[in-house]
């Protein structure tokens, strides 16, 4: 635990100001105001349909690649507005990202790490090949398909896959990891090596987890924001929200399973 | 618990319906397998002794009354390859947009109404405007080039529709996973979405030349002739083809011996066989490699 005042020594790495999500009428997310600090795993947690994904998508402008949803309000990426970024591509490629069910592409397990360093240029084989090999073992996977990276990455197993897809969002050498409920289709054996991944990954990079499992949230968030049917209730230190330190009697229902 | 298993008036009923209806619609189907099976069987039967390799490498002779279709085969060929190199950039490349890049506004719903009539229009409507566009108003005249463009407009709907769907086959999330790697919209198509939908195109074009080997209405007035003697040299040439032929000597042409019109037939049956058979040994194949 950082005893001395915590934020002078932190350095903001998103700062969210009076963001609102909507898709056509329907508000997902309500003006929420929040910052995010670099080399913090920052949990959200919240029942469905409570604006936890819709948020994801703002921050790395994937709005823009479906119709219907608008967002309004700021979100600063390295003290930038996400929005003046020119070259949008460039933003999400600093932005990882892992889906709640794992997206296998239909490539081979290689081509499916190589395929971020291709799209940046990257043509060597030997540079690929220590990329490819690095992230696979950062992602606690190497070990398993080191013999058969030729063979289909979507054909893994659920968890494998998963872990397919970190080594992947890993190969983009990103500053900003999003993880979307990661662990909804992983074992709790693999859900449990993947966890002890992001908590080293953290030295290198800012992790934004959302989690639909609260106690995921507890053993990794430093700190963690509760949202609650598109209104972010509360955000605090991890530790604090689930000892009773909360303004919001709602995030002590929530936390201790009265509802959601 | 009621006694668990004893056999009520209601399983009779449903077990009786069930035996019913399974008969009732598999009559239906063998009736209308029967008329393929009548035409093929009749076909084989009266066009015996027809389809000889010289009936396939010999030009037509003594009035088409005697002799081979060569001319005929090498126009189809022509026509539909020419068709082909027409319609299969321009219709892929409209479906791409349609499906990857156009958002879904009521531009798009209208621009895709638009292709599903365009599918239905009947051929005779799309053969006189080849005839107004290509022969008159670009100048091609009467030749394989007016032809071909013809079948390509009327085919075009039916190529962009197929590749459209196959590329909605396509899993969105992995689009999406693409993109958010800051992948842009065409790096996601080359890499993930073409690979991946190849084998539905692929067999939406095969059966596409199948059903323009057999189009006559289109042609007969853009650029296939009554009876030409030499082949095309050139795709501003006139050609003969299979489908007019068939035409011709089955209505046009006096003393006819009966077995040739029915050869001309089944070979025409036996392109799209061929092909269809292709086409699907083709899908299967890739089927078996699907790879999600």
């Amino acid at each position: 635990m950082v005893t001395a005042n915590p934020t002078t020594e932190r350095v903001e790495k998103l700062a969210i100001e009076d963001l609102t999500i909507r898709y056509g009428d329907t508000v997902a997310l309500d003006s929420a105001s929040f910052k995010v600090f670099e080399n913090e795993i920052f949990g959200i947690i919240g029942p469905a349909n409570s604006g936890k994904t819709s948020f994801l998508r703002a921050l790395n402008r994937m709005n823009e690649m479906t119709t219907g949803m608008t967002v309004d309000g700021v979100v600063r990426f390295d003290g930038t507005d996400v929005r003046d970024w020119r070259d949008v591509y460039a933003l999400r490629s600093r932005i990882g990202v892992v889906f709640p069910l794992p997206v296998g592409l239909p490539l081979s397990i290689y081509d499916n790490v190589a395929l971020s360093p291709r799209l940046r240029g990257i043509k060597s084989r030997a540079e690929l090949d220590t990329i490819v090999e690095q992230c696979l073992t950062r992602a606690a996977l190497f070990d398993e398909v080191k013999d058969r990276l030729d063979s289909l990455g979507s054909l893994l197993s659920g968890g494998q896959q998963q872990r397919l897809t970190i080594a992947r969002a890993l190969s983009q050498d990103p500053e900003l990891l999003l993880l979307d409920e990661f662990s909804i289709a992983v074992d709790p054996v693999t859900t449990m090596r993947i966890e002890d991944v992001l908590k080293d990954l953290k030295q290198e990079l800012t992790i934004v987890l959302v989690s639909n499992l609260v106690r995921q949230a507890r053993r990794l968030a430093d700190r963690t924001a509760f949202f609650l049917g598109g209104e972010l209730v509360e955000v605090g230190e991890t530790e604090a929200l689930f000892t009773g330190e909360v303004k919001d009697s709602r995030t002590t229902d929530y936390l201790e399973g009265r509802f959601g | 618990m009621s006694s668990s298993f004893s056999t009520t008036d209601l399983n009779v009923r449903n077990q009786r319906n069930e035996r019913l209806f399974k008969l009732l619609f598999g009559l239906i189907t063998a009736t209308l397998i029967l008329p393929v099976v009548i035409i093929i069987g009749t076909l084989i039967v009266k066009s015996e002794g027809t389809l000889t390799w010289a009936f396939f490498t010999e030009d037509p002779t003594n009035g088409m009354t005697e002799g081979g279709i060569f001319p005929a085969l090498v126009g189809t060929l022509w026509l539909v390859a020419v068709a082909l190199i027409a319609s299969v950039p321009l219709g892929v490349a409209a479906a791409i947009y349609l499906s990857e890049y156009a958002k879904d506004n009521w531009l798009t719903r209208l621009i895709n109404l638009a292709i599903i009539n365009l599918a239905g229009v009947p051929s005779i409507v799309h053969a006189l405007f080849g005839v107004g566009a290509f022969v008159l108003f670009f100048n091609f005249g009467t030749s394989i080039l007016a032809a071909s463009l013809t079948m390509a407009v009327m085919t075009l709907p039916v190529v962009i529709v197929s590749t459209r769907e196959s590329l909605q086959a396509v899993p969105q999330s992995f689009r999406e996973a693409c993109w958010s790697m800051g992948a842009t919209r065409w790096q996601t198509i080359w890499r993930i979405v073409l690979p991946n939908s190849i084998s539905g195109i692929l067999t939406g074009v095969i059966l596409e030349v199948s059903r323009t080997v057999g189009e006559t209405a289109p042609i007969m007035f853009t650029g296939a002739a009554f009876f030409l003697p030499f082949l095309p040299s050139s795709v501003f040439d006139q050609t003969m083809a299979m489908s007019l032929h068939l035409y011709v000597i089955s209505t046009q042409v006096p003393h006819v011996p009966e077995g040739l019109p029915y050869g001309v037939a089944l070979t025409l049956i036996l392109i799209v066989m061929v092909l269809n058979s292709v086409s699907i040994a083709f899908r299967t194949y890739l089927r078996g490699k699907k790879k999600w």
